[in-house]
């Protein structure tokens, strides 16, 4: 049977963190009362027009920098048009023509074969970055056969992030999605937290044998979730190989996951090829961006955004932060990529390190094995540790000192979870778990033993 | 070049507008043709303008709330309300196939 060749491409769609929407100033909040949130041009009342959003263009040029994007200094806005009661307009404003970043890259990395000591890194292109409205919420109410619709999400900014079809598997899908999403949070573009909606992910993919051409993609969408998104890819990698394989075709169509029974499923609402009849917006002009050298001398600052001085600003990435973890700490790759997974375990450990004579090298340990695997176990964030890292720089300042031995420094840790409110030092002291450091004292000990067993210690020096 | 009753249907199901009859349709030929006097001009060398604004100055907003807080202004409108939210049917309700549907174009 000849091989397969899975082939996945991925649109993002991330919030863009700002206080106001896209094209007006009403509130970007997730949870408000239905409709509080929703001006007249968010309405689409008659009359209004948009009026674009400095920060929203901020944060797109901010995340095409990051991912290496070329940023284009004159992009356009387009309507988008197509019917669902969430679309107040019947459009979405968008950027179809000339979007606002393209032609980026961004590297992940992946564990072979689950072992964290083999990582392996590599590369998706980003095709481009568009800036565009949010719609409305949709509330399907079966029973009375009706549709609730909440407008308090439509015009929010979104950033829609284009994925070339680079990666082959889910877990190629799932570890770039999680470099983006860690990405967009250090750079404060996005909050991308997926439960809240701030990050949605559909995913493209179609099958083809090597050296033919590519196959007829699907569409997957409804991922709720990074562990959902690589099962959604999985999945329907595999439905197409085995609809193939049998001889059938695969649809050209959109196909929701269901998280439940862990398929992919038609969906039945899509009325064939839609035709969006794009057209320029009429009500806006194009967003010119400068730089330090094309920045003109007459001009407002407040209506200028330079790319440079955002070029500046940026922090540092991920990819940076793990380099300067390893760096400084001595500690391996692998570890580094776990501490920046894991929300507040990089100042966690920074701060254990600071407070503790110990070598960092040693303190990771504890970090990774017994702290993460505890809090892992009562699936608790780090935040929420009952052993705080001042706490843990204690218990390990004793075992560095050789007060205590490193199986008694387990014994206390597993006190300290109970939080008690006791210190490590009460601790050893309440269970006896110093260790001795007198000679004499030591020698009376092992004195006393020998003489209490005289046959076993006759035995022994008999050999 | 006439307009064939694919691209009228397609145009009724994509805008929800109706023809009517053999004058609306009519009228859409005519006012192609006025548009179509476009293809008359020379543009060779000639950047596509897709707006008269294209050379004004984009106005960017500050990022602060300045507006929203008026559902009850917003539901007036609303024919039906279930606790401030809008109603809407369970889906599209798309425009049933030309076969099916009671209209002069099916004649054509």
């Amino acid at each position: 049977l000849a091989p397969w060749v899975p082939v996945v491409g991925l649109e993002i769609h991330a919030q863009i963190s700002s206080n106001s929407k896209l094209f007006s100033g009403s509130q970007v909040q997730f949870a408000a009362p239905p409709n509080s949130l929703v001006s007249f041009f968010d309405a689409s009342l008659p009359g209004t027009l948009p009026v674009l959003n400095r920060r929203c263009v901020e944060a797109a040029v901010m995340t095409g920098l990051a991912l290496n994007c070329s940023i284009n200094k004159k992009s356009l806005f387009d309507r988008k048009h197509y019917f669902y009661a969430d679309l107040p307009a019947g459009y979405q404003i968008t950027q179809q023509r000339v979007p606002i970043a393209v032609n980026g890259s961004l590297s992940y990395s992946l564990c072979i074969d689950n072992k964290m000591s083999q990582m392996v890194t590599k590369t998706v292109r980003i095709k481009q970055i568009q800036l565009e409205q949010d719609s409305g919420k949709s509330l399907h109410d079966d029973t009375r056969s009706q549709t609730l619709v909440d407008l308090n999400r439509a015009g929010v900014g979104l950033m829609e992030v284009v994925m070339e079809p680079d990666m082959c598997c889910g877990e190629e899908a799932a570890a770039a999605v999680r470099e983006l999403q860690l990405i967009l949070q250090t750079l404060g573009s996005s909050q991308a937290v997926m439960a809240e909606g701030q990050l949605r992910v559909d995913a493209n993919v179609s099958v083809h044998h090597p050296g033919e051409p590519y196959g007829v993609r699907t569409e997957v969408k409804n991922i709720n979730s990074i562990r959902f998104l690589a099962k959604a890819v999985d999945y329907e990698i595999q439905r197409q190989i085995e609809e193939l394989e049998k001889g059938g075709t695969i649809l050209n169509e959109t196909r929701a996951f269901d998280s439940k029974l862990g398929c992919t499923v038609t969906m039945r609402d899509k009325e064939g090829k839609q035709d969006y009849r794009f057209m320029p917006e009429p009500n806006l002009p194009p967003l010119i961006l400068y730089d330090t050298k094309s920045l003109p001398a007459n001009l407002n600052h407040q209506q200028v955004v330079n790319i440079d001085c955002i070029h500046e600003r940026l922090p540092d990435l991920p990819s940076v932060k793990r380099a300067k973890l390893v760096e400084r700490y001595g500690i391996l790759p692998e570890h580094s990529f776990t501490l920046l997974n894991e929300d507040g375990l990089t100042e966690f450990f920074e701060t254990v390190v600071k407070e503790t004579r110990m070598k960092p090298k040693k303190v990771i340990g504890w970090i990774l094995n017994d702290l993460l695997s505890y809090l892992k176990q009562h699936s608790l964030t780090v935040k929420e540790s009952p052993v705080s890292s001042f706490l843990l720089a204690d218990l390990l300042n004793l075992l560095e000192k050789k007060e205590i031995s490193s199986t008694a420094a387990k014994q206390v840790l597993a006190e300290l979870w109970k939080g008690e409110g006791k210190t490590p030092l009460e601790i050893v002291k309440e269970k006896k778990l110093e260790l001795i450091q007198d000679q004499n004292e030591l020698e009376h000990i092992c004195q006393a033993v020998i003489d209490g067993q005289e046959n076993e210690v006759i035995m022994m020096v008999l050999g | 070049q006439e307009v064939t009753v694919e691209v009228l249907d397609h145009l009724e199901r994509l805008a929800l507008v109706d023809f009517r009859d053999a004058e609306g349709v009519e009228r859409l030929q005519k006012a192609i043709g006025f548009a179509d006097q476009l293809h008359e001009v020379n543009t060779d060398g000639v950047e596509p303008m897709d707006s008269v604004l294209e050379d004004r100055c984009l106005y960017l907003r500050e990022d602060d709330v300045t507006e929203g807080n008026c559902t009850n202004e917003l539901l007036k409108n609303a024919r039906e309300k279930v606790e401030e939210y809008f109603v809407a049917p369970p889906g599209n309700i798309p425009l049933p196939k030309l076969e099916e549907r009671e209209t002069f174009l099916q004649g054509s």
